[in-house]
C-alpha cells in the first residue's frame, strides 16, 4: 500500500511538472521537451520488442510513418485536403476520414499495430533473425507506397497544414502513460514470458509458453505506441513527407536503447535525454570544422559516423549499457536471499 | 509482347539477376557459418565499387582498378569480421546484429562524409560498353559478360566448397561450429576466408552495378543489399546454388513485371520484399535450402 501511494504521488508530481512547463516555459524549451517526449515514447516501445522480447527489429521508422500519415489524414480539414492534393484528386475515403485529436492518434496506433500483426505471421513462424531484415525492408517499402499512391498520401510532396494540436501536455502525459504501460507489461506474466523467450527460446517453449504469441504481443504493443508517437510527431511538425521517416530515425532509437541498456525502461528514458542532448551538442561536427586555421570544410553526416562508432564500441565493450536489463528502482532494492 | 522485346528483357533480366546473385552468395555463406545477417554486406559492395572508381581515377588501367576494388573490399570484409564480429562470437545474437547494423551505418556515413553524397559518374572502358545490334535487339556487351562471369564465379565457388579442404571446413562449420573446433580446425581462419570470398564477390557485383547504371553513391548498397538478401532467402539461405537461383529469379521478375505492367514501375524495389514475405510464409527453407536449425540438433 505504501508503495502504491508513493507511486501515485510521483506520477502526480510529474504530471504537475508537465502542466507547469506547458503554462510557463518558453516555446524553444518546449520544442526541445516535445522532441524528448516523443522520442521517449518511441524508445520505450522499441525497447519492448528489442530489449524485453529479445527480437532484433528495425521497425520504428515504418510504424511511425503509418501513425503519422493516419493521424495527419484524420486531422486535416476536408477543404485543406482538396487544396493540398496537387497531383491527383484525393481518394473519396481520404476526404471522409475525420476525427478529433485523441481518436486520431489512437487510430494511428491501431493501424500500426495491425500492420505489425500482418508482418508477424511470416516472420515469427520461422526461427532465425528474419524480423530484422523484414522490418528494415518494410521501412523502405512504406516510403515507396507513400510516393506511389498520391491519391492517398499526396506522393513525394507529403502532407502539410496538419493542425498543431500536439503540445507538451499531450506528449508528456502520453509519455507517462507509455512508461506506466511498459512497466506494467514487463512485470506481468506476459513480460516474464517475453523475457524467457529472449533468454532461451527452447526452454521457454518447453515450459509451455507460446513463443509465437509472446513475440507477436511484444511486436504489436511496440507498434501501437510507435504509431501513437508518429501521430504526435505529425501534429507537432505540421508537415510530413515520405523521406522524413528514413532509417536514421530507427538508428537514433537503437542508439538510445543500447545506451540505456537493452531491456531497461528507466534506462531508455535517461538515454533519450542524453542522446537527444548529444545530438544537439554534436551538431557542430556537421558544420565547418577549422583545425589550426585549416578549413576542413563542412561534413554533413559526421555526427552519424560518430554515433555509429559509439554504437559499435558500446556493443564491443559495454554491452549492458547504463542500466543493463534492470530498472532504476531495482538498484536500490536489497538483494533478497 | 513480341519476340524481340522478350529477348531484350531476357538479357536485361539475366544481367540484373547476376548482380543480385553475386551479392546473395556472400549473404548466404556468412549466414551459413555464423547464422548472422551481415547487414554491412550491401555496403561492402559499395566499398568495392568506390575503390575501383578511385583506382581508376588515379590513372590505373581498368583491369588493375577492378582487382584493387575486389581486394580492397575483401580486406574491409575481413576487418569488419576481426574488429566487430569476432569479439562477439559468444555474445547473445542480438548484440551481433546490432553491431552489424552499426558497421553498415558507419560505412554509409563515412563514405558520405569523405566523398559526398552526390552520385559519381562511373565510366567503364569502351570494350565493355559497346552495343551490338542483332535483329532489333540492343545488346550492350556488358549484358553478355556479366552473366557469363557470374556463372564462371559460381563454378569456382562451388569447386572451392566441394573439392577443396577449405571448402570442406566451411561446410562443416555451417553444420556445427563447436565440433569443428574440436577437430583441430582453426574456425576463425575459415570464417575469415568466408568473409574474404563473400566480400570479393560483393565487390564484383558492385562493379557490375556501376557499369550497368553508370554511377555510384554511398547509399547504393542498401536497397541492392536488401534485395540480394531476399534472393538468398528465396533460393534457400545457406545454399550457394540457391543464392544464384534466387538472384536470377528476382532479376527476371523485376524486369518482366515492369515490362508487362509499366504502371507497376514505381513498385520495382518492393518485389523483393514480397518474395521474402511469401517465402517465409510458405517455404521458409527456400528453393534449395535445408533446415539449418534442424541440422544442428
Amino acid at each position: 500500500m505504501n508503495k502504491f501511494i508513493r507511486n501515485i504521488i510521483l506520477i502526480a508530481i510529474v504530471i504537475y511538472f508537465i502542466y507547469y512547463a506547458q503554462k510557463h516555459f518558453d516555446s524553444y524549451t518546449l520544442s526541445i521537451l516535445d522532441n524528448i517526449g516523443i522520442f521517449a515514447i518511441l524508445a520505450l516501445s522499441y525497447n519492448l520488442i528489442n530489449g524485453i522480447a529479445g527480437q532484433f527489429s528495425l521497425e520504428p521508422n515504418g510504424f511511425v510513418a503509418i501513425g503519422a500519415y493516419f493521424t495527419a489524414i484524420l486531422l486535416i480539414p476536408t477543404d485543406t485536403k482538396l487544396d493540398m492534393f496537387a497531383l491527383v484528386d484525393p481518394a473519396p475515403i481520404i476526404l471522409q476520414m475525420k476525427a478529433h485529436f485523441l481518436p486520431a492518434i489512437l487510430i494511428g496506433g491501431v493501424a500500426a499495430s495491425f500492420v505489425a500483426l500482418l508482418l508477424s505471421f511470416p516472420v515469427f513462424r520461422v526461427r532465425g533473425d528474419y524480423l530484422a531484415i523484414v522490418t528494415l525492408g518494410f521501412g523502405f517499402i512504406i516510403r515507396i507506397f507513400a510516393i506511389n499512391n498520391p491519391a492517398y498520401t499526396n506522393g513525394a510532396m507529403g502532407l502539410n497544414d496538419i493542425p498543431e494540436e500536439a503540445n507538451f501536455l499531450w506528449i508528456g502525459i502520453l509519455c507517462v502513460i507509455t512508461f506506466l504501460v511498459m512497466i506494467h507489461v514487463i512485470y506481468s506474466k506476459f513480460g516474464r514470458a517475453m523475457k524467457s523467450v529472449r533468454d532461451d527460446e527452447d526452454a521457454a517453449s518447453a515450459m509451455g509458453i507460446n513463443t509465437f504469441k509472446m513475440k507477436t504481443y511484444a511486436f504489436m504493443t511496440s507498434a501501437f505506441f510507435e504509431g501513437v508517437g508518429g501521430g504526435l510527431l505529425a501534429s507537432m511538425l505540421t508537415t510530413i513527407t515520405p523521406d522524413q521517416f528514413s532509417f536514421l530515425l530507427t538508428f537514433q532509437l537503437l542508439i538510445i536503447i543500447v545506451l540505456g541498456g537493452l531491456g531497461s525502461m528507466s534506462g531508455a528514458l535517461i538515454a533519450t535525454i542524453l542522446v537527444m542532448g548529444g545530438m544537439e551538442w554534436l551538431r557542430f561536427l556537421d558544420d565547418d570544422i577549422k583545425i589550426f586555421g585549416m578549413d576542413l570544410g563542412a561534413h554533413p553526416g559526421m555526427r552519424m559516423v560518430v554515433f555509429a562508432i559509439l554504437l559499435i564500441v558500446m556493443m564491443l565493450f559495454a554491452r549492458r549499457g547504463l542500466l543493463g536489463d534492470r530498472e532504476l528502482t531495482e538498484f536500490f532494492k536489497k538483494k533478497s536471499k | 509482347m513480341d519476340m524481340q522485346i522478350f529477348l531484350q528483357q531476357l538479357v536485361n533480366g539475366a544481367s540484373l539477376g547476376s548482380m543480385y546473385a553475386l551479392i546473395a552468395i556472400g549473404y548466404t555463406m556468412v549466414y551459413g557459418v555464423l547464422r548472422l545477417i551481415n547487414f554491412a554486406h550491401g555496403d561492402i559492395m559499395m566499398v568495392g565499387a568506390y575503390f575501383t572508381f578511385f583506382a581508376k581515377a588515379a590513372g590505373l588501367p581498368f583491369e588493375v582498378a577492378v582487382l584493387i576494388g575486389i581486394i580492397g573490399a575483401a580486406i574491409v570484409g575481413i576487418l569488419t569480421d576481426k574488429i566487430a564480429y569476432k569479439p562477439l562470437r559468444d555474445a547473445p545474437k542480438i548484440s551481433l546484429l546490432i553491431t552489424a547494423i552499426g558497421i553498415s551505418f558507419f560505412l554509409e556515413n563515412l563514405f558520405t562524409v569523405l566523398f559526398g553524397s552526390t552520385p559519381k559518374a562511373f565510366s567503364a572502358p569502351e570494350y565493355l560498353t559497346k552495343i551490338f545490334h542483332i535483329h532489333g535487339i540492343y545488346l550492350p556487351i556488358s549484358v553478355i559478360i556479366i552473366p557469363t562471369v557470374t556463372l564462371l564465379i559460381l563454378a569456382v565457388v562451388l569447386w572451392i566448397l566441394y573439392k577443396t579442404k577449405y571448402g570442406m571446413a566451411i561446410r562443416a562449420l555451417a553444420f556445427d561450429i563447436q565440433t569443428v573446433k574440436l577437430m583441430g580446425i582453426d574456425a576463425d581462419r575459415i570464417i575469415m576466408i568466408v568473409f574474404a570470398i563473400g566480400s570479393a564477390l560483393a565487390a564484383i557485383g558492385g562493379i557490375f552495378y556501376a557499369i550497368s547504371y553508370p554511377s555510384i553513391d554511398p547509399l547504393m548498397g542498401i536497397i541492392v543489399g536488401l534485395k540480394a538478401f531476399a534472393a538468398a532467402v528465396l533460393g534457400g539461405i545457406g545454399s550457394v546454388g540457391g543464392a544464384v537461383v534466387g538472384g536470377f529469379i528476382l532479376g527476371f521478375t523485376e524486369i518482366f513485371v515492369v515490362a508487362m505492367f509499366p504502371e507497376l514501375g514505381g513498385y520495382k524495389d518492393a518485389f523483393a520484399f514480397f518474395f521474402l514475405i511469401l517465402v517465409l510464409l510458405f517455404k521458409p527453407t527456400g528453393i534449395m535450402g535445408q533446415d539449418l536449425e534442424r541440422g544442428r540438433f
